[in-house]
């Protein structure tokens, strides 16, 4: 097993989620999250996906540079970005009603801790330090696939566990889970692993992982 | 009736004690310079009902700042470690509501829907108390409208009559507050005369907005 730097954890996680993205036609319209999830647009090579920013915007471009920033014109991580050709502006309400009602075909999250039941944990560690939800709950429970991109593991041990022990964001939600050594999807009650990084042996990833899974007769190799 | 009015004029509207919502995403969207006239004016024992609270000391930052804040309901405190610090001191109360659900929820207090069902937050700690019913084999949260006394909202464009047009993802929670509040109040960049806004183009019909303050920095 290959110990990775976190950049090129972050790297890694980005090009897989956009892997899958590119290979599912049905994922057009998707809501990018904050920190590795933004990155995932740098490496999707489909040119028919319309990005999301839960704060009133569909068709968000890439992050704005100098003369080019609009101070009116921010992502959901308050960073500035540009109009894409056919974008739209909404009120809060109708953006959070089109990831509730279904309408939005994908969000990319990151994630503290995702269980055997798909249960995610991701919007506070309870330590007094932290006090807000923002969009998270609102975005796991409502999106149709919830892919999360999280390292796989944290300084205190798996981050796949078989029972969330920080305060859920939603429960039975998680659709996909990318980390830099693998690629589960939780279909139909179970876990099934579907990709793994050519740098460690499945025997390694499972001491790594606390959650039961399967191994797809199929297994794939991660991109790099 | 002439609604276009001061800063000055439109804070002396609030009284102490208010609840009050601030238009704003970060710092966009957020009406500044009634911020800054309701720092000027002291106006104490607030409820501030917004989406976040700024920065420490920055935009809607500088009302707890200044000790004018006595609550929050607001879904993302996480930018200003002021808020979550006098929290943590039991110094001011907060709410936490889910980005979505406090977004609806002012729709609603617009709309003359008292409460309604939505699966956001079932089965985590802001579920609480609230009643929880199944429909079609999912649970979904009884959420209650938000209401407020009075909104304070930033668009970019107004008519004389308080018709409104924003500025891209300045929009935000501003046109949800303007039809929560029975008083709403718009800071904006520029006032034509009625008859200039293109009406595909309104976003806020005039009948939500009861004075409008044109800001005096652009």
């Amino acid at each position: 097993m290959k110990e990775l730097s976190k950049e090129e954890k972050q790297e890694r996680i980005a090009k897989n989620v956009a892997r899958i993205i590119d290979e599912d036609t049905s994922l057009t319209f998707i809501n990018l999250g904050v920190g590795i999830p933004t990155m995932v647009s740098n490496y999707v090579s489909r040119s028919d996906i319309y990005l999301m920013a839960e704060n009133g915007m569909l068709g968000v471009g890439p992050i704005a540079t100098g003369d080019d920033i609009n101070p009116d014109l921010i992502n959901a991580g308050r960073q500035p970005v540009l109009e894409t050709k056919g974008c739209s502006y909404m009120d809060s309400a109708e953006g959070f009603g089109m990831i509730r009602g279904g309408h939005i075909d994908a969000t990319v999250l990151g994630a503290l801790e995702v269980d055997q039941n798909a249960d995610v944990a991701n919007w506070i560690v309870p330590s007094g330090k932290q006090l807000g939800v923002g969009g998270a709950m609102d975005l796991v429970g409502g999106a149709r696939k919830v892919i999360i991109a999280m390292t796989h593991t944290s300084k205190t041990g798996p981050k796949l566990v078989k029972r969330c022990s920080l305060p859920l964001t939603a429960k039975s939600s998680a659709s996909i889970v990318v980390t830099e050594y693998a690629v589960f999807f939780f279909e139909n009650g179970k876990v099934t692993l579907k990709k793994i990084a050519s740098d460690i042996t499945t025997e390694e990833l499972a001491r790594i992982t606390d959650i039961e899974y399967v191994v797809s007769e199929q297994l794939g190799t991660m991109a790099e | 009736m002439n609604k276009l009015i001061t800063a000055q004029e439109a804070i002396g509207k609030i009284r102490d004690g208010d609840r009050i919502m601030i238009g704003g995403f970060g710092l966009r969207g957020c009406p500044d310079e009634l911020v800054d006239e309701l720092v000027r004016s002291g106006r104490k024992e607030l409820t501030i009902i917004s989406n976040d609270l700024g920065s420490p000391n920055q935009g809607l930052g500088r009302l707890l700042t200044n000790g004018q804040v006595k609550g929050l309901i607001g879904s993302y405190y996480n930018w200003n470690s002021e808020a979550v610090e006098a929290y943590n001191n039991g110094k001011i109360s907060v709410t936490l509501v889910p980005q979505g659900t406090l977004a609806e929820s002012m729709r609603a207090a617009g709309v003359g829907i008292p409460a309604y069902y939505t699966p956001t937050s079932v089965g985590t700690l802001l579920e609480g108390v609230k009643e929880v019913r199944e429909f079609s084999g999912r649970k979904y949260v009884l959420e209650e409208a938000i209401h407020t006394d009075v909104a304070l909202i930033r668009a970019s464009r107004a008519d004389t009559l308080g018709n409104l047009v924003y500025s891209k993802t300045a929009r935000n929670f501003n046109p949800l507050m303007a039809i929560a509040a029975p008083l709403t109040i718009v800071e904006v960049d520029e006032v034509v005369e009625a008859g200039e806004l293109d009406p595909e183009t309104v976003v806020t019909p005039h009948i939500y907005v009861n004075a409008i303050v044109k800001r005096s920095s652009k």
